[in-house]
């Protein structure tokens, strides 16, 4: 089996405080595997730390390529689309700026992206900061559609959006994960079982459990990793 | 009417060499949050490479190609300046603001001593043509042809640079960073290369500024501490157009430039104060910093 990612005992220290402590999973080729766990165990971190974006001791392989030392442009170089927790569209771009910024490849896949979010197509003079929070989610997915990189690391898409827009940005994350592998971190269990294959737990700081996504529908077990009712 | 519009030129051309001063700094620090003491450096070290060139051309009164040389000359000193010193000093210190601050400062004291003690402290005087330091006649008022010049160069960069940062792609690049330099490298884009070339562009702009000052403000005459009294306006400009806004830094130039101006001449005909110009310019900055502490046109912090 080939691996996407490889994590190997990465530790992260912030402003003095040791939020990850020793971490390593692997992230199969293709599909998705959803990162989870409580609010402040280190999920986001982990996925910095896959971007380059946190630093961290430890291993960290993208792709097949040791990312130690490479400039965090390098990593998203190796073929990584990274969508952040907060989105961050440059809010004073139009879309088509911040897609043509995305820009890596010669041929940019601007058909995918409209194919999936059509509403942007109707929104390219459209200064990013006045879209709604569902249409900035979607443009922050689109502009890393472009390169068709085998790669996605996307961070709580669903936050903050409405249930209609929750399940249309699943949708989208549904058939992408049918070209790229996919490292998801996601509050929303729903779009989690839709979604993931394979899930990794965290918790303060450490992998405490890794299984198939069927593992969820054990209730004790989730309220235990999760601290949330299976049915949620 | 003819006094109020005379003042009014000449408050237009002053903002113009305030925005050329400034609008690179306004940059440099919207990108890289580098407090660039070292751009007053840039903006003499233009004014003495224009100076350099004129002595080495073939004696006989400048012309207009004269001054045209001059301008490429003090464009290309402040550019290669600014690359040598984003290359050299800065690029080692990215993430310690504190020592680009001591690094920034200590350059612009080290080249303005080596100025001194290569030139004297005697100012030297800038050959620039002729009809520069005529007066045309526009209407019933008589207006200094050199601010014409430095008029259209501040309109001509501003119009340039808008282009630039508007439909190129480093543009685009310069323009996210400002916003989220994090996220530009999490797209891929090599920021660093945006570093270097917006210190290129800064201080090309800044070599601009500071022969444009000599020319038409100084009477001709270069010192190697006029950099550092325009890089004060320059500051004070950044700060209430909003830092890293090009739009911001042309606005609040033209706005620096006319109350300068107003004040020097009402202030000193009305109230008997001459040179009440910098207090004003002083006093709007706290007014400003007061009401919208981000600037006229700064992001939300």
């Amino acid at each position: 089996m080939t691996y996407a990612v490889e994590l190997e005992d990465v530790h992260v220290s912030l402003g003095g405080s040791h939020v990850l402590q020793g971490v390593s999973f692997r992230v199969p080729t293709g599909g998705v595997t959803a990162l989870l766990g409580r609010n402040g165990v280190g999920k986001t971190t982990t996925l910095r730390a896959v971007m380059g974006l946190a630093p961290h001791t430890g291993t960290v392989r993208v792709l097949g390529h040791d990312t130690g030392g490479l400039a965090v442009h390098r990593v998203a170089r190796l073929g990584v689309g990274y969508v952040p927790e907060d989105r961050d569209v440059f809010v004073g771009l139009t879309v088509a700026e911040n897609l043509r910024l995305a820009e890596r490849v010669e041929a940019p896949a601007y058909d995918d992206a409209f194919a999936l979010f059509p509403d942007l197509a109707a929104r390219l003079r459209q200064r990013a900061g006045s879209l709604s929070g569902g249409q900035q989610q979607m443009l922050a997915i689109a502009r890393v559609l472009l390169n068709r990189w085998p790669l996605l690391v996307v961070d709580e898409p669903s936050k903050g959006l409405a249930p209609k827009l929750v399940g249309e940005v699943a949708d989208a994350l549904a058939r992408v994960a049918t070209t790229s592998t996919v490292l998801l971190v996601e509050q929303n269990l729903a779009v989690v079982r839709r979604l993931a294959e394979r899930v990794v737990v965290l918790d303060h700081g450490r992998v405490v459990h890794e299984g198939p996504v069927a593992d969820l529908d054990d209730a004790d077990l989730a309220r235990q990793l999760l601290g949330v009712a299976a049915a949620q | 009417m003819t006094t109020f519009l005379s003042l009014t030129f000449a408050g237009l051309a002053l903002g113009a060499v305030y925005f050329l001063a400034a609008s690179g700094l306004s940059l440099i620090y919207g990108l890289m949050d580098i407090l660039n003491f070292a751009h007053g450096m840039f903006m003499t070290l233009g004014a003495y490479a224009g100076w350099d060139l004129a002595t080495h051309l073939p004696a006989s009164t400048p012309s207009a190609l004269t001054f045209a040389l001059e301008v490429v000359a003090a464009v290309a000193g402040g550019a290669v300046a600014a690359l040598l010193t984003e290359v050299v000093f800065i690029r080692p210190l990215y993430g310690k603001p504190l020592s680009q601050v001591l690094v920034t400062i200590g350059l612009d004291l080290a080249v303005v001593a080596l100025l001194l003690g290569g030139f004297g402290a005697n100012s030297l005087s800038l050959p620039v043509p002729l009809w520069f330091l005529e007066a045309s006649h526009v209407g019933a008022v008589l207006l200094p042809n050199a601010d014409f010049v430095a008029l259209v160069a501040g309109v001509l960069v501003l119009v340039v640079l808008e282009w630039f940062l508007r439909r190129t792609r480093f543009g685009i690049v310069i323009r996210a960073g400002v916003e989220n330099r994090e996220m530009v490298s999490a797209l891929g884009v090599d920021v660093g290369r945006a570093f270097t070339l917006v210190f290129v562009i800064g201080g090309a702009m800044a070599g601009l500024a500071g022969l444009l000052y000599t020319a038409v403000f100084t009477g001709d005459l270069l010192s190697p501490l006029q950099g550092d009294g325009l890089l004060i306006f320059a500051f004070i400009v950044v700060v209430i157009g909003g830092l890293g806004s090009i739009r911001g830094s042309a606005v609040a130039a033209v706005v620096v430039g006319l109350l300068q101006d107003y004040a020097n001449y009402y202030g000193g005909q009305h109230a008997g104060f001459s040179e009440i110009g910098n207090l004003s310019t002083v006093l709007l900055l706290a007014l400003v910093l007061e009401v919208r502490p981000r600037g006229l046109f700064g992001r939300a912090t």
